[in-house]
């Protein structure tokens, strides 16, 4: 048994090895080349999405919805575990999916799907998506602003504060802070924000066809309604894979513009109606 | 060289959030608006420039194309990462004002884009599936 005496001498004995599992240096090692886990654990959920996929629903539900959705329940485990703001990547394991999943490469890979995209498709669409931009930001702000005078907020500020948050929940801060809002109102646009960004992922395949999401003018005039540009990249992802950029086009100009527009010109309209 | 192309994609990247950063600072709005977009109109018009002139060969576009081909990972990890947990404690406000203004502008996709098209469509040639 000459190659198993090669073996020992390669390895590490069984000791180090127990010692090396035991005294938790994996999770170390893991925790060390988070992206590295980062990589593995997406591919895992994108697997065993398109597993489902494919099984249960005989590719009715794309498997990115699947696992956009599996990434949203890991979300929630990941706050409930650590009491973080980031989901899953507040563990310190999984620090990796922040990284992954964070804005530098979501921004590179939204602007990578531009690629091969033709200019006169933008250009043939270009004043419906100025009109959606600013139809989206409107109506978000009327929508939060009644629901927040539903609730008995009767001073513009907070109004104006919370539609802002139904708009982005940077665009609800921003405003917030620009009005020298309450922190617990503008802690309420940021959650008014999330719930957008969130049903956003989940509701858009789910209505896509409903709505005639399915050709790049319909989908850079979703952009420019939504807005919220996580709930758009990951909604048309789910959707159609095609469609992303000319979605994400629009609502990467969305939350600039409503920054713009809340504590301005619509905080003088909330103010007016007052 | 495939990182020509990967560096094609982060020059258009770097140089749309600069221009958005100074929109931006003109607008007094102190956040990037729309850098993203002018990337990536930045990264239609260039490689569409290259490609006439034939300096695109298939390495260059695999660059690119890689990072395009790892978006949907890249935005399972993005919703992994959402803070879900504040979205659910925001109580009924929040959810009531994120649900009713999603609700209505996906009603309004359609109505848009029915006014779009007929505007346009006259003057556009017939539109496939292939977008």
């Amino acid at each position: 048994m000459t190659w198993l005496t090669h073996l020992e001498a390669i390895l590490p004995g069984q000791d180090s090895l127990m010692a090396f599992l035991g005294k938790h240096s994996l999770s170390v090692l893991l925790e060390k080349n988070s992206l590295v886990t980062a990589l593995f654990l997406v591919g895992a959920i994108l697997w065993v999405s398109s597993f489902l996929s494919r099984k249960l629903t005989h590719g009715r539900i794309h498997a990115s919805a699947i696992a956009i959705f599996f990434g949203l329940v890991l979300a929630y485990l990941g706050g409930v575990l650590t009491g973080g703001e980031k989901g899953l990547s507040d563990l310190p394991l999984l620090a990796g999916v922040g990284v992954l999943g964070g804005s530098m490469f979501r921004d590179l890979a939204i602007v990578a799907t531009a690629f091969g995209v033709r200019l006169q498709e933008f250009i043939a669409t270009g004043l419906s998506g100025i009109i959606a931009l600013l139809l989206g930001i409107f109506v978000s702000f009327l929508i939060g602003g009644l629901v927040a005078y539903a609730f008995g907020y009767r001073d513009a500020e907070s109004i104006t504060t919370i539609g802002a948050g139904a708009a982005t929940y940077i665009v609800g801060p921003v405003t917030g802070s620009a009005l020298n809002a309450s922190s617990e109102v503008i802690a309420l646009s940021v959650a008014a924000g999330l719930v957008k960004s969130i049903l956003v992922m989940i509701l858009t395949p789910l209505v896509a066809s409903r709505i005639g999401l399915d050709n790049p003018r319909s989908a850079l005039i979703f952009g420019g309604l939504m807005g919220t540009t996580s709930g758009v990249a990951a909604g048309l992802a789910a959707t159609n894979e095609k469609l992303v950029p000319y979605g994400a086009m629009t609502a990467t100009f969305y939350t600039g513009l409503g920054c713009l527009l809340g504590p301005s010109l619509i905080f003088m309209i909330v103010e007016l109606v007052m | 060289m495939v990182i020509y192309g990967t560096a094609l994609l982060a020059f258009c990247m770097l140089v749309g959030l600069v221009i958005g950063q100074v929109l931006g600072i003109l607008l007094g709005v102190g956040k990037n608006v729309g850098g993203v977009g002018i990337a990536m109109l930045l990264l239609i018009v260039l490689s569409d420039w290259l490609r006439r002139r034939d300096r695109l060969p298939m390495p260059t576009q695999q660059g690119v194309l890689f990072w395009s081909s790892i978006y949907i990972p890249i935005v399972v990890a993005m919703a992994a990462s959402q803070n879900v947990i504040k979205a659910a404690s925001g109580g009924w406000l929040a959810l009531l004002a994120g649900a009713t203004t999603v609700a209505a502008c996906l009603a309004l996709v359609p109505v848009l884009s029915r006014i779009g098209s007929n505007a346009a469509d006259s003057t556009e040639s017939p539109r496939g599936d292939e977008p």
